[in-house]
C-alpha cells in the first residue's frame, strides 16, 4: 500500500486532494435495461426506440436479464456484495430527453453493495506501488435520450435511441488523493469491465463518463466540501479536472472564500470547470420504489452461472504471466492491461506452443517481445489496432516457430513480418519461395568470410591492434554477404576463428 | 323475437352458435341503440363497423363450420382507458384526445382475438380519477336509472368505469370492459345495478392500459350476470410477459367451475364495515345479504379488520403519489396535446401543455401526490403509508384465517345527483371507503346487485375473496344474484 505524497502548495501550506468517482458504465447488452430495442452505438436517430422507451401511454418496463447479469458479474470482478434482494426506484424529473418523466434506477437498494479495487501506481513496477480504492456501490438505471440543439434554427431536436440504454453506476469512495489516483482508478476500472465484458469502456463513444467529486481539505482534518464535474469523458480529463477543481478550491479558500456544493461542467478547451448549478436548485426528485417493477431476486443458481462466467481478472493474469511465464514485470503488466492484448497473446502463446511442441512457458518470452515490439511497432504504423490486424496470432506463431528451430534468423524474420503484412502471405510460404532459409552450411560461410575479410584488410589490422568492436562490423558484412540468411552463430564462430 | 340487446353475453354466445340469430344481428341491434343513446354520453369514440367486421367474420366461420372463438358473435364496450390499435384513446383527457395508439392492450387484444367486437370507447373519469364521472373532458356520462317519483335529476353513473356501467345498464352493450384502482369496477357497477369483477391484482396484463396508479390498477369485466362476468374474466386474464406485475399462472375455468352451492364456505362479516351512520337501507341489504349466503349453505362470522379506517387516507396517498409519476409522461413532447405560447421555452410548453391538458381532479391529485413524495414529506407520508397498507393486508390475511369469504355493501350510497359532491372532493373520495381496501390488499372483489333503494335506485353487495380465488368469489355472488333475483332496469327516457 501507499500513501499519496500528492499536496498542492497553497499560500497557507499544503492542501490534500479527496476525490471520489462515480462512473457510468453502459452494459454491454443486445438490448435495453426495460424494453427489447437495440443499443448499437451511431444508429440513424430514433431507429432504436420501443414503444417503451418512447414511453407511450400504457407500456411497461421489463427488466433484461442480461443487463442485470452483467453488472452482478462486474460486482463480483470488484469482489463486492451482490445483493441477492434489490429494488428499483424512480427519480422523478422533466427533461424533453426523458420521455417516462422519471428515470428509473436503484437509490434504496442498488444491486452491488461494498467492494474494491486495486490499483497500480508504477506501471514498470506494478506491485511495488498498489492502493485499494474502495467501492461504495454498483446500481444499475435507464440512460436518458440526446437532445440536439443544431438541426433547426429554433427548435431542438430529441434522439431517443439511447433513451432507456442500461447503465451501471459504479460509485467509489473518497479514496484517491491525487490526479493520478484517480486516473489509474479510471484505468483500472475500465479494464476490468472490459475484461468482465460488462462494458466497452470506450470513452470516446460516451458508453463510460465520469462524475468527478472533488474537495480539498489541510491533511488530517474534516473533509471539505465536494464539487461534482459531471459527465467527463476521458482519463486525461479525469486527471485534469481534478487538478484544475483542486487549485481552483485552494485559491476559493484562501481568497477567505467558501467552497460551494455544486454541479459543474469541464471544459476540455479551455481545461477548466464551470458551475452548472448549486445545491440549492438542485431537483426534488420525489424517489420512490417503481410500482411497475417487483423487487429483484437473484437466486443462488443465477449467481453461480455469473461467477462460473467470470474470466481470470487482470491482477490474477498479470500474476500468472511473471511467476508462470517468467515475463517481466512491465511485460505482463502492459499485456495485462487490456483484455484484448491478453487474449490476442494468449492465442499466440497456445499456437506456439502448439507448433514447436513445446510448454506456452518455453515460447513466452519471445511470444511477449515480438508482440510488444515487432508487432505493436507495425500496428503503429499502419494506425491499426490488435483486433484488426492483417496477422493473427495463429501467423504470428508460425513466424516465432521459424526463428526458433533455426529456420530464419531475427533478421530474416522481420523482412518475413513485413511481407506477411503487405501480402497477406504466411511466413512458411514466404520463407520457402523467396529461399530466406538461413543457413549452417560452413563452407559456403567460411567462403564468405574469408572474402570479407579479404577485402578489408585495413580494419583487420585495426581489429587486432585491438580495435575489437570491429567484430560487429565483419558479422554484418558476412551476414549481407550471405544475404542475411547464415545462421548467426555460426557466422560468429567462424570469423572468430579466421582472426585468431 | 325477444331482443337481442337484452340478452346475456352467455345467451348471446349460444344462441349464436344454436344458429338462433346471427352475429350480425346481434351487432346491429347493439349499434342501434348505441346510436340512439347519446344523450347518455356513455361513449366518446363509437366503432359500430368494427362491431359488425367482428361478427361477419364469426358469421363467416361459422358458415364454414370452422371452430367459434370462446366469444363470437359477442359485442362489448371497452373502457377508453385501453389502448386500441388505430382507435383513438384518451383516458377522458383532453391532453390525449386525438392520440391513436399503433398498438392494442393486452386485455383487449385477448378480447378481439376471442372473437368479441368493439361496440366504442367507453366514457370514464379522466385518467380514472374519479367516482362520479364528473372528471371526464368529453362530459359526464349520465345513468340511465332515474329516481322514482318524477324526479328528473341526472345521476351519477359511478366512476371510474361510469360508461361501461352506464351502458351495460341501457342494453347498449352486453357486457364491457373496466379497470379499478380503488373501486371502479365495484362502485360504477352498484350504482348501476350490475355485476362487475376486480381480479386479484396481477390476474390481467396492465400493458397497455393508461395508468394511473400501477400497484393498484387492474382490469376486470362489467356484465350484467356473474356468469357473463365469469366468461369475460376468463379471456381478460393470462399471463403477459410484458407486465412485470402479472402473475404467472394458468387462468382456470372460472364458468365451468360456478356454483352457487355455499356449503362448507365460512363468510366473514368484518365489523368495521358497519360504521355509525351507515346508511339503514344499505344496512338493511347487506343483512339480506347474510342470510341469502346462510341459505346457499355458507357459515357467517363475524370479523374485524381493524385497520379499515386509514384505508382510505393511505389510498389517497399511495394512488397519487403514484400517478404523479406516471403522468409525468404527458409533456406535450412526443404525442398528445402541445401548447406553445410565443416564446416559450421548454419549461414554459411543460407548464401550459399541463395546465390545458388535465382537468382539475387529475391536477389536484398529481399535487397531492408530488406533496407526499417530496424531500422532507415522503417518509411521514409515503412510507408510513405503505407501512398501513401492510397492515390492511395483514387484516385481510388474519380474517381469512376464520373465514374463506367477506361480504360488505360496495358503496356508501345509491347514485348521486351529478354535481352533488363535485365541489366537495372529499365526500367524493368516500364513496371508494368499502372498496379500497381490497384495493390495496391487491384481493379480488366483485360487486353484484342486490335489491333497489326506496328511490328506486340499485344498490350493491360487495364480495371480497382470497388472493387468487376468484372462484370463491362468483360463486358466493351467484348465490346472491340467484337469491336477489335482481330484474330490475332503467326504465327508457334516452
Amino acid at each position: 500500500m501507499t500513501e499519496s505524497t500528492y499536496r498542492i502548495q497553497g499560500a497557507t501550506g499544503e492542501w490534500e486532494v479527496v476525490i471520489g468517482l462515480e462512473v457510468h458504465a453502459q452494459v454491454t447488452s443486445q438490448a435495453k435495461l426495460f424494453s427489447g430495442a437495440a443499443t448499437a452505438f451511431g444508429a440513424e436517430p430514433n431507429t432504436q426506440v420501443s414503444l417503451v422507451d418512447a414511453a407511450m401511454p400504457g407500456m411497461l418496463p421489463v427488466p433484461n436479464r442480461e443487463c442485470i447479469r452483467q453488472a452482478v458479474r462486474t460486482g463480483m470482478a470488484i469482489n463486492a456484495k451482490i445483493n441477492k434482494w434489490s429494488r428499483f426506484d424512480r427519480k422523478n424529473y422533466f427533461y424533453a430527453d426523458l420521455p417516462q418523466g422519471y428515470q428509473i434506477s436503484q437509490l434504496y437498494h442498488p444491486l452491488v453493495g461494498e467492494g474494491e479495487i486495486e490499483i497500480n501506481l508504477d506501471e514498470k513496477n506494478p506491485d511495488a506501488a498498489t492502493k485499494r480504492i474502495g467501492i461504495e456501490r454498483i446500481h444499475v438505471e435507464q440512460d436518458a435520450g440526446k437532445l440536439m440543439h443544431d438541426q433547426h434554427p429554433t427548435r431542438s431536436y430529441v434522439d431517443l435511441n439511447r433513451s432507456g440504454v442500461a447503465l451501471m453506476e459504479i460509485v467509489s469512495k473518497p479514496d484517491m488523493r491525487s490526479p493520478a489516483e484517480a486516473g489509474a482508478y479510471l484505468s483500472k476500472l475500465r479494464t476490468i469491465l472490459r475484461y468482465v465484458g460488462s462494458c466497452d469502456g470506450n470513452m470516446d463513444q460516451g458508453s463510460m463518463r465520469a462524475d468527478v467529486n472533488v474537495s480539498v481539505r489541510k491533511p488530517g482534518h474534516e473533509f471539505g466540501t465536494r464539487t461534482e464535474t459531471k459527465n467527463v469523458n476521458s482519463v486525461r480529463f479525469v486527471m485534469a479536472v481534478v487538478e484544475y477543481e483542486a487549485n481552483r478550491q485552494v485559491d476559493v479558500l484562501e481568497a477567505g472564500g467558501t467552497i460551494v456544493q455544486e454541479t459543474r461542467l469541464y471544459d476540455p478547451d479551455k481545461n477548466e470547470t464551470r458551475s452548472m448549478r448549486s445545491k440549492e436548485d438542485a431537483h426534488d426528485y420525489r424517489y420512490f420504489p417503481d410500482p411497475d417493477l417487483l423487487p429483484l431476486e437473484l437466486d443462488d443458481v443465477f449467481l453461480e452461472e455469473c461467477r462460473q462466467s467470470l474470466p481470470e481478472l487482470p491482477d490474477a493474469k498479470r500474476r500468472r504471466y511473471e511467476e508462470q511465464l517468467g515475463l517481466s514485470a512491465y511485460n505482463a503488466a502492459t499485456l495485462t492491461a487490456d483484455a484484448d492484448t491478453a487474449r490476442w497473446f494468449e492465442a499466440l502463446l497456445a499456437e506456439g506452443a502448439r507448433i514447436q511442441k513445446k510448454s506456452e512457458g518455453e515460447v513466452a518470452k519471445a511470444s511477449a517481445n515480438w508482440l510488444l515490439s515487432e508487432l505493436y511497432g507495425a500496428l503503429n504504423r499502419l494506425g491499426k489496432s490488435l483486433e484488426d490486424s492483417p496477422v493473427g496470432p495463429e501467423e504470428g506463431a508460425e513466424l516465432l516457430a521459424l526463428v526458433a528451430d533455426g529456420t530464419i534468423s531475427g533478421t530474416i524474420a522481420k523482412q518475413v513480418f513485413e511481407i506477411m503484412l503487405e501480402t497477406g502471405e504466411r511466413a512458411p510460404a514466404i520463407v520457402e519461395e523467396k529461399g530466406l532459409k538461413q543457413t549452417s552450411d560452413t563452407g559456403a560461410i567460411e567462403a564468405a568470410v574469408a572474402k570479407v575479410l579479404a577485402d578489408n584488410g585495413d580494419k583487420v589490422e585495426q581489429y587486432k591492434a585491438g580495435k575489437e568492436a570491429l567484430f560487429g562490423f565483419f558479422v554484418g558484412q558476412t551476414m549481407k554477404a550471405m544475404q542475411g540468411k547464415a545462421n548467426p552463430q555460426v557466422v560468429n564462430e567462424l570469423i572468430r576463428k579466421a582472426l585468431a | 323475437m325477444t331482443d337481442l340487446t337484452d340478452l346475456t353475453v352467455a345467451e348471446i354466445r349460444d344462441g349464436f352458435r344454436a344458429g338462433d340469430f346471427s352475429a350480425r344481428e346481434v351487432a346491429e341491434a347493439f349499434n342501434a341503440n348505441v346510436a340512439s343513446a347519446k344523450a347518455l354520453n356513455a361513449f366518446i369514440v363509437e366503432t359500430p363497423e368494427k362491431a359488425l367486421a367482428a361478427a361477419d367474420a364469426a358469421d363467416k366461420a361459422k358458415a364454414a363450420g370452422e371452430a367459434l372463438k370462446p366469444l363470437s358473435g359477442v359485442p362489448i364496450g371497452m373502457k377508453d382507458l385501453f389502448c386500441t390499435e388505430g382507435v383513438q384513446t384518451t383516458a377522458a383527457s383532453h391532453m390525449l384526445e386525438g392520440f391513436k395508439p399503433t398498438y392494442e392492450s393486452t386485455v383487449s387484444k385477448k378480447l378481439w382475438d376471442a372473437g368479441a367486437g368493439m361496440l366504442g370507447k367507453l366514457n370514464l373519469d379522466q385518467f380514472a380519477m374519479g367516482s362520479s364521472n364528473e372528471t371526464s373532458y368529453f362530459g359526464n356520462v349520465i345513468s340511465p336509472w332515474r329516481r322514482g317519483g318524477g324526479d328528473n335529476a341526472a345521476l351519477a353513473p359511478g366512476g371510474s368505469s361510469g360508461g361501461s356501467s352506464a351502458a351495460i345498464a341501457a342494453r347498449l352493450c352486453p357486457a364491457a370492459t373496466g379497470t379499478d384502482t380503488g373501486g371502479s369496477i365495484r362502485q360504477p357497477a352498484a350504482f348501476t345495478g350490475i355485476s362487475g369483477i376486480k381480479p386479484t391484482y396481477g390476474r390481467c396484463s396492465r400493458w397497455g392500459i393508461v395508468a394511473f396508479a400501477s400497484s393498484l390498477d387492474q382490469a376486470g369485466p362489467m356484465a350484467r350476470t356473474v356468469r357473463d362476468n365469469a366468461i369475460l374474466l376468463e379471456t381478460m386474464a393470462g399471463f403477459d410477459p410484458r407486465d412485470s406485475t402479472s402473475l404467472d399462472l394458468p387462468v382456470p375455468q372460472w364458468e365451468a367451475n360456478l356454483s352457487s352451492d355455499l356449503k362448507g364456505k365460512t363468510v366473514g362479516i368484518p365489523r368495521e364495515y358497519r360504521p355509525d351512520g351507515l346508511n339503514a337501507e344499505i344496512a338493511a341489504l347487506w343483512d339480506r345479504g347474510i342470510e341469502w349466503l346462510k341459505d346457499a349453505g355458507a357459515q357467517v362470522v363475524e370479523v374485524s379488520l381493524p385497520h379499515t379506517k386509514y384505508a382510505l387516507p393511505t389510498y389517497y396517498i399511495i394512488a397519487p403519489a403514484e400517478a404523479s409519476s406516471n403522468l409525468a409522461r404527458y409533456d406535450g413532447v412526443r404525442y398528445g396535446q402541445r401548447e406553445l405560447p410565443d416564446g416559450a421555452g421548454l419549461q414554459d410548453m411543460y407548464a401550459a401543455t399541463r395546465a390545458a391538458g388535465f382537468g382539475p381532479e387529475v391536477k389536484r391529485r398529481i399535487m397531492i401526490g408530488t406533496y407526499v413524495l417530496s424531500a422532507g414529506f415522503y417518509d411521514a407520508y409515503y412510507t408510513q403509508a405503505q407501512k398501513v397498507r401492510t397492515l390492511i393486508a395483514r387484516d385481510f390475511e388474519q380474517a381469512f384465517e376464520k373465514c374463506d369469504l367477506l361480504l360488505t355493501p360496495t358503496a356508501p350510497s345509491a347514485s348521486f345527483a351529478l354535481g352533488e359532491k363535485q365541489a366537495d372532493p372529499l365526500a367524493m373520495y368516500l364513496n371508494d371507503i368499502f372498496t379500497v381496501p381490497a384495493s390495496l390488499a391487491g384481493l379480488p372483489a366483485m360487486a353484484v346487485p342486490g335489491g333497489l333503494d326506496s328511490q328506486g335506485l340499485p344498490l350493491g353487495l360487495q364480495i371480497i375473496g382470497k388472493a387468487l380465488d376468484e372462484q370463491g368469489v362468483l360463486n358466493a355472488g351467484l348465490a346472491i344474484e340467484e337469491r336477489a333475483g335482481f330484474t330490475a332496469r332503467p326504465e327508457k327516457w334516452w
